[in-house]
């Protein structure tokens, strides 16, 4: 690196995959992920509530995993993958998620959903068979203050359940 | 809130991460996980010039294991704590710690040398670290240096890091299979900060504690160890039917403040629990 390169700036180029896309940007360096979805690429679905780190609205996933949009730099996502709520559910893999979040009145406001479903996509991806404590555990970072909770886990658990039972079934 | 406005830069090498520092004169702030560091920013508690960002140095990731020290790099994810198998045979406090560490998503991108620069009183790793009995290893232009964790912590948010330096990563002693470790915070709602929290390693024969290096967090300025504690659990039996033998000790080691909400005899009483507690999950194995 050069020594002007060595100061910094104050806009950086960054090159990621937003939502199986690539896409070549400059950012301002002190923007957030999730401003910059918001502001700059309109992205909506991504909400913004405390940001500092303590609600969850700003989730989105960072290769795959789910990462807080305020506590993460635009700068900071390149050569990285991100995933929003918006391509997740163009792609159709939120799809049962969604179904099942609405068949039990899981998204009250949605102020929380589009969190709180990609936290639950990290879950239910990762094939683990998790016992309700622990999906409890690990929304546990994702505030809903509809305080529709219960709904919002037997939703997850009941998608977890089906795609075990859908194993189960496949194997010879 | 919004974060003042700084300049951002991304080193590709360590060598280029360690010129930043020292030319900056003092005014960058290296940036790995960022989770306590971004919080800080966005309410504006405090605004450095430059970011440096480390978050995807090669040079500063990776776990091994050699002549009974685990050496964790300092990018090493509170996540990979938990599903690390080095983790989890050697030095099972780490593990333990880390699923009080905030949440998911702050567990993905949290790191090991992040949670100890950033020197949070309430933070459970810096609290392991003294407990384990860690070496930190400082990288600068200079080279490197080696710290002990129970030298590195000098005070609230203050530590042993010069200008210029960056921790590389984190030299634990493997904790040896008649040690059992132990660990309990006490917070307000599961993966706040601890109010008061305890890590500790101890050496127990027939259900006695024969020595312990208890270190409490979040109701000190920083992690250190509690010596008088220690030393005056060491030769008790266990499980311990009250909390007459250290208490003494506590308010020795101990010396809270009062703070909004929460009073100092309050932090002592529960301190004074929270040992009890967890020197009583110490007897069998199974409970550390």
């Amino acid at each position: 690196m050069s020594d002007t390169d060595l100061a910094g700036a104050e806009e950086v180029e960054i090159e990621t995959v937003l939502n199986g896309k690539p896409l070549r940007r400059r950012v301002k360096a002190r923007q957030h992920l999730a401003d910059f979805l918001r502001q700059e690429l309109e992205l909506t679905g991504t909400h913004l509530g405390c940001e500092h780190g303590i609600c969850g609205a700003c989730t989105v996933l960072l290769d795959g995993r789910s990462v807080r949009g305020c506590l993460t730099l635009a700068a900071q996502v390149s050569g990285k993958t991100v995933d929003t709520i918006e391509g997740l559910t163009e792609s159709g893999k939120l799809a049962v998620l969604q179904n099942e979040f609405i068949a039990r009145n899981a998204a009250q406001c949605a102020f929380c959903s589009s969190g709180m479903l990609l936290t639950s996509y990290e879950l239910v991806s990762s094939g683990e068979r998790p016992t309700r404590a622990e999906i409890r555990e690990f929304l546990s970072g994702n505030m809903c203050r509809c305080t529709g909770y219960h709904a919002i886990i037997d939703a997850v658990e009941a998608v977890i359940a089906k795609s075990a039972d859908k194993q189960a079934k496949g194997r010879p | 809130m919004k974060a003042r406005n700084f300049r951002y830069v991304r080193p590709t090498s360590l060598q280029d991460a360690f010129r930043i520092l020292e030319t900056s004169g003092g005014e960058a702030v290296p940036v790995a996980g960022g989770q306590s560091l971004l919080a800080g920013l966005n309410l504006r508690l405090s605004s450095p010039k430059v970011l440096v960002d480390i978050g995807n140095l090669a040079e500063l990731t990776g776990q091994s294991q050699a002549d009974g020290i685990v050496r964790l790099g300092a990018l090493t994810r509170h996540r990979e704590l938990l599903s690390s198998e080095l983790v989890r045979k050697h030095l099972p406090l780490l593990a333990r710690a880390a699923t009080h560490i905030g949440h998911v998503a702050i567990r993905n991108r949290g790191t090991l040398g992040g949670s100890l620069a950033y020197a949070d009183p309430a933070a459970e790793l810096p609290a392991c670290s003294v407990a384990l009995g860690a070496v930190l290893v400082l990288g600068s232009l200079a080279g490197e240096r080696e710290v002990k964790a129970e030298d590195f912590f000098k005070g609230l948010f203050e530590t042993d890091l010069r200008p210029g330096e960056l921790i590389v990563a984190v030299k634990f002693p493997v904790v040896q299979p008649d040690v059992s470790v132990g660990f309990a915070e006490l917070s307000r709602r599961h993966g706040d900060f601890a109010l008061v929290g305890l890590a500790g390693t101890a050496t127990l024969r027939d259900d006695r504690i024969e020595t312990a290096r208890l270190v409490y967090f979040g109701c000190v300025d920083r992690p250190k160890v509690a010596h008088a504690v220690s030393a005056a659990v060491a030769g008790l039996a266990t499980p311990l039917p009250d909390t007459s033998a250290f208490e003494q000790a506590i308010h020795e080691d101990l010396t809270p403040d009062d703070t909004p909400g929460l009073r100092a005899d309050t932090k002592l009483h529960m301190a004074t629990m929270l040992t009890r507690r967890v020197l009583n999950s110490l007897s069998g194995k199974a409970a550390a």
